[in-house]
């Protein structure tokens, strides 16, 4: 075997490993969607803050110093004590549940009944809210996350593969942090489907996923479970902040990831988190292996900002319901 | 080759050629056998009913008459040609007009736009000459707007003209879908559960304005209803249908002393 | 009191037809459109033509073309950036490739190619529905601007990266380059403006409207009263992506004079045309150009609020534009869907009874 084909099986696994963390996206986006029925935009923009968060709480720095300085004229930033990563985390969460809480008395509660598309928009409107909202607490430079993740290539992965591919082959080089994030979003994923089959209020969120109505006339309060729910899609957002901001930084474009998490969804259909899963891991490998063998030598490169969602689209025209959706039977 | 032979009705009107045959139709879903082997048509000029009890599969029989669903046996004929393949709004084009069990009105729109809709059909202008407006489009739509006028006097319905249809109570909302219907001149009218959900009142004036449009227009139509006293009242010929198959064709009277059709309303007994 | 239309009346159905069907409304809008060519000409300047008048003409331009496609004929598309992009490209390759070609030429052929793009990114609309379709234009946006950046055919081989308009005139006078008069870029983008909104209004009052709203509004009862929607949405998207491509090459040309892809047309562009829209209101022509307005005059104002008066740091300035933003776009969709459009209605029907309650 040569290099070269060693190499493709490495970037065949790196995909693997980026498929990982836009299924842990796209697992907040299948939660909100089967619980509400709402496409929620923001979920990219939530990670964003909560990856925000965690890092202010961490360096203990006071939320709106910048505007509190612009204001008064005084020269606050920090409390001048950091917390652990841990005691960060949960205080973090704690702001989450705080946020879905909000969310669901200031914007869902007038929207009931609202069809999907609108909906969808007032999740874009909340996720510029947001966005402004987060830059104005903790202010908008990068910031480093390091809850105590190791970092960086494999060393023990690459030394046991390097025997594979003769003189010009070093070993595959998996980054550590991808490797704790794909067995977190496997713990994660497995409690949540533990959860929402064996608990009574995961038979409820099922329950209301299927039918509001029929739901609310059992006693099930829509209003409990759209709190539940968004606040667990503020946990998982924190998972994936924390992932994409160990890795790259706290910025701007940790929101994106919402967009990597659009065609994943299309492709696993929106209800089904076995299907996030899947589309995730297609996605991820998929866009590697094309940038690999085609984008980059005969497309210029960089084709990974589009190539999800052509695939994506090629395949919902021939499949609309997307992979694991059951086949839709129109009535008059 | 079904003989062309016409009928006069009790009231003496004179019913002519079918309009539309269908022929030994088969509809599944799947495993789900919807419509099995039914043939039946529906001639000129008459009220032809399709009743069964819920689930029988009239309203999958509706579906294919406008092409909405295409049977995987059978055959449709359409004033004596047999049908080829089409898209619903081909068929639209060919004269079926039909309103829905579902109120299926443009909830966004006025009532007089919503009825306007129904001259779709007939109006050819293209999108170049409604950009300029002045001239052939502003025409045709002036002409449309008269016939339309036309049958907002004769459903009654004039006070609403302008306000848009969400805001309409049920009951002039299915008047409206009737109107759009009407505005297509069809030569098939197709009403899925004209009264459903109406009160007695509701019911009456429904039937008028169907007995009416047959009257004065000659429009053939076919409809499903489930209130069998409207029923016998209105159709001329009723077919009667119970777990997708046939079990019953004929004037009212007939109907009503099929053994098959009283056990299925009824219910059989098995002692 | 004034405001009414009792004595009004309408002897025939073309009269009913009327855009403005209240003689005050006519006197109103043949003023402005007055007001507009003659007299504003003559008192603006650099600052207000750049800052706040060819945006909001041009946005205008832009927000028409999606409302036709999401406001009338409900199909939400976040591809209206890289649309815009193509417009944009598309003029420039003209202008060099054709130095003598009138601008007007090139405006409207510009509009046209980015229709024939439209179409073909429209044909997924035709299976795929609702906010499944709303991603699926994302793929629009992210191909687009990623080709305008490799393809170096489109930017002419340049070094940067960048397009850069070349001098052309209309009529004797510059309108694109670095010595354009402001009264002149002005009127130019205005003419655009009333002949493409008067097109749209009689296209959304004629069957081409109605075929889009029945099928925004239910598209399976639509196609069963006989329209066609494959032609309803193909017909919606190439209007639409015209007047999208007609705003690009404008804003490119005549506003920018260069452009950088990413940066001019990148997806924060497809989500500002959509904010216009819905905070405008959703199938209204009078609030695309509400909506546009609001959008360019907000910010201007907050900028001048907080950093000229207050003396503020402009970041912040553009935060708190997020978030008001943002929160505004869940008000308007929370009280009132329809828009600014609506609540001017609802202002008019007061008006008419006043001072009256009923």
């Amino acid at each position: 075997m040569s290099a070269e084909f060693y190499f493709g099986v490495e970037v065949f696994l790196n995909g693997l490993m980026a498929g990982v963390m836009y299924s842990l996206v796209a697992l907040g986006f299948v939660l909100i969607f089967k619980a509400s029925g709402i496409f929620n935009y923001a979920q990219g923009v939530m990670a964003l803050f909560a990856a925000l968060t965690l890092v202010g709480f961490q360096n203990g720095q006071i939320p709106f110093a910048h505007l509190i300085n612009t204001i008064f004229g005084t020269e606050l930033s920090t409390f001048g004590w950091t917390l652990p990563a841990f005691a960060a985390i949960l205080l973090t969460l704690g702001v989450m549940i705080l946020f879905a809480v909000l969310v669901e008395k200031l914007v869902l509660k007038h929207l009931v009944n609202q069809e999907p598309i609108i909906l969808f928009m007032a999740t874009i409107g909340l996720a510029y809210f947001m966005e402004g909202f987060g830059d104005l607490m903790w202010g908008s430079d990068i910031k480093k996350l390091d809850i105590g993740i190791p970092q960086g290539g494999n060393r023990w992965i690459e030394d046991h593969t390097a025997f594979l591919g003769g003189d010009n082959f070093y070993g595959f080089y998996i980054d550590t942090l991808d490797i704790y994030a794909a067995v977190i979003a496997a713990i994660l994923v497995s409690s949540l489907v533990l959860f929402s089959k064996y608990t009574k209020t995961g038979r409820a969120l099922r329950a209301v996923a299927d039918d509001h109505q029929a739901a609310l006339s059992v006693g099930i309060s829509l209003r409990t479970i759209w709190v539940i729910v968004w606040a667990i899609a503020g946990f998982v957002a924190l998972v994936a902040g924390i992932m994409w901001g160990s890795k790259s930084g706290v910025q701007f474009s940790l929101s994106l990831i919402a967009l990597k998490a659009l065609p994943v969804l299309m492709l696993g259909g929106f209800t089904s988190i076995p299907g996030a899963i899947v589309g995730g891991l297609i996605i991820g490998v998929g866009e590697k292996m094309f940038e690999f063998l085609i984008g980059a030598p005969f497309l210029g490169g960089a084709t990974e900002n589009w190539f999800a969602y052509m695939l994506a689209l090629m395949f919902l025209v021939f499949r609309p319901q997307g992979l694991f959706g059951e086949k839709i039977i129109e009535r008059v | 080759m079904s003989t062309v032979e016409t009928y006069t009705t009790p009231d003496g009107r004179t019913i002519g050629a079918p309009v539309m045959e269908m022929k030994n139709i088969t509809l599944r879903f799947g495993g789900v056998v919807a419509i099995k082997d039914i043939s039946f048509d529906i001639r000129e000029g008459e009220i032809r009913a399709i009743i069964g009890p819920n689930g029988a599969g009239k309203s999958s029989m509706l579906n294919v008459m406008n092409g909405f669903y295409h049977p995987q046996e059978g055959e449709v004929w359409f004033r004596g040609k047999i049908r080829p393949p089409m898209r619903p709004y081909q068929i639209a084009g060919q004269g079926v007009a039909r309103t829905f069990q579902n109120i299926a009105l443009f909830k966004g729109m006025s009532t007089l736009d919503n009825i306007m809709c129904g001259r779709l059909t007939h109006m050819k202008t293209g999108m170049l000459s409604h950009i300029l407006w002045k001239g052939k489009a502003e025409r045709e739509e002036v002409e449309a707007r008269e016939k339309v006028e036309k049958i907002i006097d004769f459903l009654e319905i004039q006070a609403i003209r302008k306000k848009p249809v969400g805001s309409l109570p049920y009951g002039l909302q299915k008047r409206v879908e009737l109107g759009r219907a009407l505005a297509a001149d069809p030569e098939l009218l197709l009403l899925d559960e004209p009264m459903a959900g109406m009160n007695v009142e509701e019911k009456e004036d429904m039937s008028r304005f169907i007995l009416d449009v047959n009257d004065e227009f000659g429009t053939t139509i076919a409809l499903i209803e489930h209130d069998m006293g409207v029923v016998m009242d209105i159709a001329d010929r009723v077919v009667v249908m119970d777990y997708g198959k046939k079990i019953g064709d004929g004037t009212p009277a007939e109907v009503l002393a099929n053994q098959d059709v009283i056990d299925a309303y009824l219910g059989v007994d098995h002692g | 009191m004034f405001y009414r239309e009792a004595g009004d009346f309408k002897t025939t159905y073309a009269e009913d037809n009327q855009t403005f069907p209240l003689k005050l409304d006519r006197i109103g809008y043949y003023a402005i459109l007055l007001v507009g060519f003659l007299v504003v000409p003559f008192v603006i300047d650099d600052y207000w033509v750049s800052a706040v008048l060819l945006p909001f003409l041009i946005y205008s331009i832009a927000t028409i073309g999606l409302n036709i496609l999401t406001g009338y004929c409900g199909q939400v598309s976040l591809g209206s950036g890289g649309f815009m992009a193509v417009g944009a490209y598309a003029s420039y390759k003209l202008m060099t490739s054709f130095p003598d070609l009138s601008m007007i030429i090139v405006v409207l052929l510009s509009g046209a190619i980015t229709a024939m793009v439209g179409i073909v990114f429209g044909l997924p609309s035709l299976r795929i529905k609702g906010f499944y379709l709303a991603v699926a234009t994302l793929a629009a946006q992210f191909f687009l601007v990623w080709m305008f950046n490799k393809v170096e055919w489109f930017y002419n081989y340049s070094a940067s990266g960048q397009i850069n308009a070349p001098e052309r005139t209309v009529f004797g006078f510059n309108i694109t380059g670095a010595e354009v008069q402001p009264f002149v870029a002005y009127l130019f983008c205005l003419s655009f403006v009333v002949v493409l909104a008067w097109a749209a209004r009689n296209m959304t009052r004629s069957n081409t409207g109605r075929r889009w709203m029945a099928i925004r509004d239910m598209d399976i009862a639509a196609e069963i009263i006989g329209v066609n929607p494959l032609g309803a949405k193909l017909s919606a998207f190439a209007v639409s992506s015209f007047y999208i491509g007609v705003a690009g090459a404008l804003l490119f040309s005549v506003y920018l004079g260069a452009a950088e892809v990413g940066e001019a047309f990148g997806i924060s562009k497809s989500f500002l045309l959509l904010f216009m829209v819905i905070i405008g209101g959703l199938g209204s022509i009078f609030g695309s150009f509400a909506g546009a307005a609001f959008m360019v005059l907000f910010p201007v104002l907050l900028k001048n609020i907080m950093v000229g008066q207050l003396g503020w740091a402009t970041d912040i300035a553009a935060h708190f534009e997020f978030v008001i933003v943002g929160a505004l776009i869940i008000i308007f969709l929370i009280v009132e869907p329809h828009g600014l459009a609506a609540l001017w209605r609802v202002t008019k029907e007061k008006l008419r009874l006043w001072p009256f309650p009923h």
